[in-house]
């Protein structure tokens, strides 16, 4: 695996330990997750313990230590979401997709998971695929958006 | 070539460049374009108009536009024709937005598609009311109301959303063209750090994001701790579900932010800022990033600041998806580089926060609301609101409700009326049940206490707390121990999980409540709640867990009937908990269309074309997909 | 210095004490579980939660992580603290049906059966493990991930640490014992960590004594013993040492036994 790219976050962050956070988003926003040797390589660079960094890697939900799918589903169970009706909509996911929250279609083409909340609340409910959010989901209209993404 | 801002007729130059900006000589299109917006197709319909502007010649500008709070009503266009009040056209789609370009170059409207016209503009910062000049108006123009008299609006007063849907968020120029950083250049220049601490102070102005403390009086412990260094922190967390007032402000007016983090740096000795943005508002960091950009070009942030010898700078930390990084000692462990776990906070953050320098936090809307004080006086905002309760509030109001969408209103206005008359009541006909405020931390609403004015007392006072302003209006068709159910799920997701009353107590409240909504409540279920409750209160080390048993208390005091029609008579009264309703075809309404049978995941619907239906229940999973698919009314759920 | 009364006692102590040490030093015991005289106190257990009264206003707190302040009354046995006490116990049997220390304690405050569905856990989470390792140790091979619900203390990767060196120290304060070091021949093996460890065999006897990385890691640290000490285990260290000094003619300075 080529780490030039790790390097590079590392370098733009000056290789302190306080940015561990950042330099870990952006290693994630490069592989679309956290690889052991991308960790191991910055483990060495800011000189803290591997366990430090799993323990941050894992406490944050943003991360995963697993490749994820190429799109990224996330269903709001915010406050406004649930009340109207956002827990059919995350089943009706799982169901069509075959997978639960926090896992990865077997073909790579989608991960499904949860944040509470995407502050679109008055469009409740909501999710969003990648960086494009949908509101006012109905359970068949979720679906029919999932075919737009290859 | 240097753009720097050095003085006041400098900054009144830009002011100049901004007003041409925000009222051309031309017609002008803003598309409201905020994360609300962009999810109703706000990008299409901007693209739309760009596009046919572009192909038939026309002399008009497009622009984006923020949050106008009536989300409701979103995808949101505003026009701006010289000549012509600004008209806001609302619920826009692709179609409409190009027959709306066309018929404006014909110089009409289309009177249906419009919410409301506005013929004044309130410049907030300076004190002035801006008249649009009105001539050669167009037909119907008369039947369009003024947006001070739709309800939505007619209550609101806005402070901290004062630019937020009159401005491009990514022009400075238009910031400073409705009076921006005049109140950073006030008391760099005429100001004694104490001086600006003291106003703040005077004013009431109490922390916007749940805590409520006095604004002033945080500076100033701040100011007075002993350190070498100290830091001011934005908090733009934003977790508690339902809410996004915070994030409306940071799209649609961050330098409000800015200057007012500035200018509170500046009050307390600071030198470093830190605005933390949770990960879930990437749009909020983007338009961040490019304000804080435009402030170090013209030299609000930096060395030197308008000459006075002042530095400051900020920089941006993203969240990581933990909600219980809103709280202060988790942000800052956050911004240090380390798991979010809270401590205990024995020693206040004022003392010991940031690398344990001096540190104030502050949210978003109080930050926001800081240059509005320096430039109308701490005499004009404490005149606003209640005895305790300074100034205005921004709420998201959400839920089983007509008019959803962000309002600003002065402390002190009833339920009844944000409900009623700017709320619109609720959708559908339904009974109004209560009213969730102050997120996971606070509780409920009951309807006979709705003359009850929002406050931070009087919320506190009823069992609930202000929070950081969600307010999620709920109807008979909710739950209110499902409501619990879900606020518990959610803090043991987000919990920390350190110490025991939090981790376990939580964990085991959630295992209660589950086994209650499942149909196997028992005798003693509801004390064991309390029992928990109040040790778990107690004993937690931080306010995520102390305030944890809030939604379960307040709803076991107002709606304790329904907890014991799940325990004792296994039924729930508003038909949610899945274990506790049947779904059964009315034989009488259906059709035999068989749209439900073709919808059903599990197959459990039998019947053939112009025969009713029926649900095996053995089948059933309740997911409601018939009800969905049924046009005639005839699925129902008992 | 700072005056606080404490069950009722005044008690005067340095600034920078916390009330469980200062209700040690007249005597009074509080409960603890995540609290070690050697280590960061954490607060994590809430097993010491005190009753603090403070300008007329009472709370509920930690004992091992609350600063003394002056004029505070602390109340560690008050009725509100037996209740808050009792539930935490509960909670944590819950959690550990089936751990000694959790059972006695539970026992003492009254608490008979959980009402709580039983889970199989020893583990508290007390982290004790985690801050000997980082902070006496030193070599921060184990830590927490995950959080609340899912939190737990492991190495990374939950495999075998390539930066433990078998020492113990973990199992010496794991208040539950929910660490087992077991030596199996030439191997120091650590189930909980995943870890499995060469052992050094002793240049005299033969036998297996501290794992290889354990004694590596010491030769690192400036001892200022002799190489040799090192090759050798400890039952044969003392009998050289017995040797030595019944050779010894002169009296045995009164530190050298501490440089062994």
């Amino acid at each position: 695996m080529n780490l030039q790219a790790v390097d590079k976050i590392i370098d733009r962050y000056e290789a302190k330990s306080s940015a561990l956070i950042g330099i870990l988003q952006d290693i994630q926003e490069k592989y679309h997750y956290l690889p052991q040797e991308a960790l191991s390589l910055t483990k060495k660079r800011l000189n803290i313990p591997l366990i430090n960094i799993l323990s941050v890697a894992t406490f944050y939900n943003i991360f995963t230590l697993k490749p994820r799918g190429r799109h990224l589903i996330n269903v709001c169970l915010g406050t406004a979401c649930h009340v109207k009706g956002a827990g059919k909509i995350l089943e009706k996911l799982e169901r069509e997709l075959g997978i639960k929250r926090s896992e990865t279609t077997h073909d790579l083409r989608f991960s499904l998971e949860t944040v509470r909340c995407l502050g679109c609340c008055s469009l409740a409910p909501v999710m969003r695929i990648d960086s494009d959010t949908y509101g006012n989901l109905r359970q068949d209209k979720a679906i029919k958006i999932l075919k737009k993404y290859e | 070539m240097n753009k720097k801002i050095e003085n006041l007729e400098d900054l009144e130059r830009i002011k100049e460049e901004g007003l041409k900006s925000i009222y051309p000589d031309k017609t002008k299109i803003a598309v409201g374009t905020a994360t609300c917006g962009l999810a109703s197709g706000a990008e299409e319909i901007l693209e739309t108009i760009t596009r046919e502007v572009r192909e038939k010649n026309l002399s008009m500008t497009v622009t984006r536009t923020g949050c106008l709070g009536f989300c409701q009503k979103e995808p949101l266009v505003d026009v701006l024709r010289p000549g012509w009040p600004r008209i806001t056209y609302c619920e826009m789609t692709p179609e409409r937005a190009k027959k709306m370009v066309n018929e404006l170059a014909q110089g009409k409207l289309k009177r249906e598609w419009i919410l409301a016209k506005m013929e004044e503009e309130e410049f907030l910062i300076e004190g002035k009311i801006r008249k649009y000049l009105l001539n050669g108006l167009p037909e119907a123009i008369d039947e369009i109301p003024l947006y001070g008299d739709v309800p939505f609006y007619k209550k609101q007063m806005k402070i901290a959303m004062r630019n937020c849907g009159f401005i491009d968020p990514e022009k400075i120029d238009e910031y400073i063209g409705r009076g921006g950083y005049q109140s950073l250049y006030k008391i760099l220049t005429q100001y004694q750090p104490d001086q600006v601490i003291e106003e703040i102070r005077k004013s009431g102005l109490r922390g916007r994001g749940g805590g409520g403390f006095l604004t002033g009086r945080k500076w100033y412990f701040c100011r007075q701790a002993s350190g070498d260094k100290r830091y001011v922190i934005c908090n733009a967390d934003e977790g508690d579900p339902g809410a996004y007032m915070d994030r409306s402000v940071l799209e649609g007016d961050p330098h409000s932010i800015l200057e007012g983090m500035i200018i509170g740096a500046y009050a307390i000795g600071a030198h470093e800022g830190y605005i933390y943005v949770r990960a879930e508002y990437p749009l909020a960091v983007k338009i961040l990033k490019k304000a804080i950009g435009q402030a170090e070009e013209y030299g609000f942030l930096g060395s030197n600041i308008f000459g006075s010898g002042f530095d400051f700078s900020i920089q941006i930390n993203r969240g990581g998806g933990a909600f219980v990084c809103g709280e202060s000692t988790a942000l800052m462990a956050s911004i240090e580089g380390k798991v979010g776990e809270p401590r205990a906070k024995h020693i206040h953050t004022v003392e010991s926060g940031l690398w344990e320098r001096p540190t104030n936090l502050n949210n978003v809307e109080t930050w926001a609301n800081v240059p509005a004080i320096i430039a109308r006086g701490s005499d004009w905002f404490s005149k606003i609101g209640t005895k305790e309760s300074k100034g205005t509030k921004v709420f998201s109001l959400v839920g089983k409700i007509s008019n959803t969408g962000l309002v600003e209103i002065p402390m002190g206005i009833t339920l009844r009326e944000i409900v009623y008359d700017i709320g619109g009541g609720i959708p559908g006909g339904k009974k109004f049940k209560a009213v969730q405020t102050g997120g996971p931390s606070g509780g409920c609403v009951p309807e006979k206490l709705i003359d009850l004015p929002v406050d931070f007392e009087e919320l506190t006072r009823v069992g609930s707390m202000m929070g950081s302003g969600g307010m999620i209006v709920m109807d008979e068709d909710t739950c209110m121990v499902d409501v619990a159910k879900y606020f518990l799920s959610f803090l043991q997701d987000e919990s920390c999980g350190k110490c025991t009353s939090c981790r376990e107590g939580i964990k085991r409240m959630l295992q209660i409540l589950t086994r209650i909504t499942q149909g196997k409540g028992e005798e003693g279920d509801i004390e064991l709640l309390e029992e928990l409750s109040q040790v778990v209160a107690d004993t937690s080390l931080c306010a995520l867990g102390a305030t944890a048993p809030n939604p379960v208390l307040t709803t076991i005091r107002y709606f304790r009937d329904e907890y014991e029609a799940h325990i004792k008579d296994k039924r729930c009264p508003a038909k949610v908990c899945r274990d506790l309703i049947t779904y059964t075809i009315d034989e009488e309404k259906c059709t035999g269309c068989m749209r439900c049978l073709k919808e059903c995941p599990q197959q459990a619907i039998v019947g053939e074309r112009k025969r009713p239906h029926q649900i095996l229940q053995e089948k059933c999973i309740k997911c409601g997909m018939c009800y969905e698919a049924c046009r005639f009314d005839a699925v129902k759920v008992e | 210095m700072v005056k606080l009364t404490i069950d009722g006692q005044e008690v005067e102590v340095e600034e920078g004490l916390s009330v469980l040490e200062a209700a040690s030093k007249i005597g009074i015991e509080i409960p603890t579980l995540c609290y070690h005289e050697a280590l960061t106190p954490y607060g994590a257990c809430r097993v010491c939660t005190v009753e603090i009264i403070r300008k007329g206003w009472s709370r509920l707190s930690a004992a091992c992580t609350y600063p003394v302040q002056q004029g505070i009354e602390v109340k560690t046995n008050s009725e509100k603290v037996r209740k808050a006490r009792k539930l935490i116990l509960e909670l944590l049997l819950a959690r550990c049906p089936t751990v000694k220390p959790i059972q006695d304690l539970a026992k003492k405050m009254g608490v008979k059966k959980p009402r709580f569905q039983v889970d199989n856990e020893e583990c508290i989470l007390c982290g004790l493990c985690v801050r000997v390792c980082q902070e006496l140790v030193g070599v921060s091979a184990i830590g927490f991930i995950n959080r609340g619900t899912e939190r737990q203390v492991t190495t990374p990767y939950q495999i075998h640490s390539d930066v433990c060196i078998g020492c113990g120290a973990c199992a010496t304060v794991c208040p539950t014992g929910a660490i087992k070091i077991e030596d199996d021949q030439n191997l120091r093996k650590i189930p909980l960590w995943h870890t499995e460890l060469k052992r050094k065999r002793c240049k005299v006897c033969g036998n297996f004594f501290a794992p290889e990385v354990e004694v590596d890691f010491l030769k690192t640290k400036d001892l200022q013993l002799p190489q040799d000490l090192f090759e050798i285990c400890p039952d044969c260290r003392r009998s050289e040492l017995g040797n030595k000094l019944s050779r010894l003619k002169t009296t045995v300075p009164r530190n050298f036994l501490t440089k062994i």
